[in-house]
């Protein structure tokens, strides 16, 4: 038995999820004597394939066809699944990403297999084959237990530890016999934005809530993110109000992160802002309301004004830096 | 034309999760229950498609899984401009078990577009609109922010990493919505709280679908640390904290 792991990349650099996803399918593999196989879709080169051998990854299978420059939930559902049987997986692990959330609940119902989406720990116990997961938008978690042999598991961003686990690896470019006629999508025109810091990618996010006043007051933040080479983030109200774009959203109805440091700046803190970020290690809180829910949450906190604050922050950070 | 969207019914988003004394079933008590967001976002969007389609688009179902207590939720929908309802009478157990349900329900109207929101803010899972599609064997894109009908033609948007992707797909599909594809949900007004009453809402008996998943204790977040509060003046203190004591810079 094996347990596969669906592997992201962008721009043919493996993603930092992606690795978590390797370290937490070694940790399932240690406790019920299986295998980590990694499956990579699209062009890396096989140096960077080589790299998840340090988290235990035995062997890597690349996929690099045309046909699968796209992500088509069919297809990319059903060469999962060939190679599944292939490696004779009984269990599945993707990231809880775009991706993961595209093609995981189709792959279930192909292969029969419970999906426990959004684990946020390694199983608690593997008889019976239990994980905890988000729920209630972060204000709690839930424990299921999978009833199914296979099983497929998205995970969350800090849902494990990275741990370091090099074993020997064999890197195999495979040619899927899947029908390409299934990719039903076509796709027309990228737009991506070249450059920018990916929020559930980043270490350090920087975000801005209806404190910074106006979307023209956005330059100390931007500042202090490109600083601290932190992601851009905002709340509900900075979105909805256009002052930004929708894309840097999180809460509740936006993006989930779980960056290492999150600095809010003028974001009271309502429960469904925090529900985007509860996943945070450390928080930090800037907020003239000195009653502001936020600082209940919060590791660290600031009473008072965000255009007064960030300059001098800017100023102790460049110091810090530079010392 | 006709499009289905799939409704769940959960507690409002500000409600606070409190669990019974043996963390084994969510507390509804003063709970008020209203339509997930993203489905509500995926229904407004739905009726736009249909008014904007010049009689081409003949309905919009809503369809829920549920007990009879969700029907308020399913009267909003209808409330706001869903043609007609389909409850299948079974607590929403999984995802696994809400999607089959909707597949068995809905496989004999023949659908050309399905909407289902990217996931409930109850359970989170992300997962009933992928494996209905996979179910009813059609294609699904995830994570839609636009959907925009030209010339007969569907063109969608995705939003991928640090950008978006526009592709065209044909029907029958399913739309995973996501924010963006409307700006704001629409509300009930008087004339559609009223037409809704008399609205077809059809219950359907749960077909026999065998559970994949089961659930055990529920877990709160461990309570955090007080704040740490820093002097406003001294921001070199909030550095030296982050980076000795906090290890985060």
């Amino acid at each position: 038995m094996s347990i596969l792991v669906f592997t992201e990349h962008r721009n043919g650099k493996i993603k930092k999820h992606a690795f978590e996803a390797v370290a937490y399918a070694a940790a399932i593999a240690k406790n019920i004597s299986s295998q980590v196989i990694a499956l990579s879709v699209g062009k890396v080169e096989e140096q960077e394939l080589s790299l998840l051998a340090a988290y235990g990854a035995h062997k890597v299978i690349s996929v690099t066809q045309d046909a699968y420059n796209y992500l088509d939930n069919q297809l990319y559902s059903q060469l999962i699944h060939e190679v599944a049987q292939n490696e004779n997986s009984d269990c599945i692990v993707f990231c809880n990403s775009n991706t993961g959330k595209a093609i995981a609940p189709r792959l279930s119902v192909r292969m029969k297999a419970a999906l426990v989406a959004g684990a946020a720990a390694i199983p608690s116990s593997f008889n019976p084959f239990t994980v905890k997961r988000r729920s209630y938008n972060g204000s709690a978690f839930s424990n299921v237990i999978v009833k199914s042999d296979e099983k497929i598991i998205t995970i969350n961003q800090n849902s494990c530890e990275v741990a370091e686990n090099p074993v020997p690896v064999s890197i195999e470019q495979y040619t899927p016999k899947t029908d390409v006629a299934v990719a039903k999508t076509s796709v027309k025109n990228v737009d991506v934005v070249a450059g920018k810091i990916l929020l559930t990618e980043a270490g350090i996010v920087v975000s801005g809530g209806r404190g910074m006043k106006s979307g023209d007051q956005w330059k100390p933040l931007e500042e202090l993110a490109e600083l601290l080479g932190a992601g851009i983030a905002c709340s509900r109200p900075v979105s909805d109000e256009g002052w930004r774009p929708h894309d840097e959203h999180v809460g509740q109805t936006g993006k989930i992160i779980a960056p290492d440091l999150y600095i809010a700046v003028g974001i009271s803190g309502a429960i469904q802002h925090i529900g985007g970020v509860s996943g945070t290690k450390i928080m930090v809180a800037i907020n003239k309301d000195k009653d502001a829910p936020i600082f209940s949450y919060a590791d660290y906190g600031i009473v008072g004004d965000a255009f007064d604050i960030l300059p001098r922050l800017i100023d102790s950070i460049r110091k810090f830096k530079s010392a | 034309m006709k499009i289905l969207v799939c409704l769940g019914n959960v507690p409002d988003t500000t409600t606070k999760i409190r669990f019974n004394s043996d963390m084994t079933r969510f507390d509804v008590t003063g709970v008020q229950w209203v339509i997930n967001p993203w489905d509500e976002l995926a229904l407004t969007r739905a009726i736009e498609l249909k008014e904007q389609s010049g009689g081409k688009i003949e309905k919009v179902t809503v369809v829920n899984v549920g007990k009879i207590d969700s029907e308020p939720t399913i009267r909003k929908a209808l409330a706001i401009g869903a043609d007609d309802a389909v409850r299948i009478d079974a607590d929403a157990a999984d995802s696994y078990f809400i999607a089959a349900q909707i597949a068995e329900a809905v496989k004999s109207e023949k659908f050309d577009i399905i909407f289902a929101g990217i996931e409930s803010s109850d359970y989170n899972a992300a997962s009933v609109g992928g494996m209905l599609a996979e179910f009813l064997d059609i294609p699904s894109v995830s994570s839609v922010s636009s959907v925009e009908i030209t010339n007969d033609e569907m063109i969608l948007k995705r939003e991928i990493e640090g950008g978006k992707e526009t592709l065209t797909i044909p029907t029958p599909f399913v739309a995973i919505i996501q924010k963006g594809i409307c700006i704001n949900p629409r509300i009930p007004a008087m004339r559609g709280i009223m037409m809704a009453r008399t609205k077809p809402l059809t219950v359907v008996p749960p077909a026999d679908i065998q559970l994949m998943t089961e659930m055990s204790v529920f877990e709160l977040p461990p309570a955090k640390g007080t704040c740490k509060m820093v002097d406003a003046e001294d921001t070199d203190k909030l550095v030296d904290l982050l980076h000795n004591e906090a290890k985060a810079i």
